[in-house]
């Protein structure tokens, strides 16, 4: 069974969610590309945002 | 006049030839195949590997593969999996993925294998656009 953390997990998932992403959503490779980042560092950040708002709370 | 000759001159060369739904069914059945039918390799090839690469991740984890439906996030969880096309089918076939979910790493690849449905999905659509000519080539 693989068993990443809950971080590798976030990472994966980015990782494949903004790659069709970046595809599907505009039309030339260099949109697409940077696209799929802006997807990718949204994901990631939003992730560890939320992480950090919700440890607050739980203090 | 003017406007009849501008509409046949616009309307003849972007007329998609052929089956206008095999990039969307293929895509759907296959990830990534809609647009190996268009001859966009490197996407289709990105594609394929992702949305494979999350399914798998999501069995490899232990996650749930929806076979019936009791409530309404069954329903939408059996939804997203059917989107996987041929990959759900063989799942099931070989009696892949778990049948209830026991870990916190499974509740996550249960969401894997269901998104990878999910994307499938938006992939044969985006096929179909290139098909239609709704999307430019």
């Amino acid at each position: 069974m693989f068993s990443p953390s809950h971080f590798t997990a976030v990472l994966l998932f980015a990782l494949c969610a903004s790659t069709v992403f970046g595809i599907t959503m505009r039309e030339t490779p260099r949109r697409m590309l940077r696209y799929g980042i802006y997807c990718f560092v949204l994901f990631v950040g939003s992730a560890i945002a939320l992480s950090w708002i919700m440890y607050f709370i739980a203090r | 006049m003017a406007a009849t000759q501008n509409t046949s001159a616009t309307a003849s060369p972007k007329a998609p030839q052929g089956f206008v739904y095999l990039p969307l069914i293929a895509g759907w059945l296959v990830p990534g195949a809609g647009h190996f039918l268009l001859r966009k390799w490197g996407r289709g090839v990105l594609l394929t590997l992702s949305i494979l690469g999350m399914f798998i991740l999501g069995l490899a984890m232990q996650g749930k593969v929806y076979s019936d439906a009791h409530d309404i996030l069954d329903i939408l969880g059996y939804a997203g999996d059917l989107g996987s096309g041929l990959l759900y089918i063989v799942s099931r076939v070989l009696g892949l993925g778990a049948v209830q979910v026991q870990t916190t790493v499974a509740d996550w690849g249960t969401r894997f294998i269901v998104v990878a449905g999910l994307l499938n999905i938006i992939a044969a659509v985006d096929a179909h656009n290139l098909k239609t000519g709704r999307k430019p080539l």
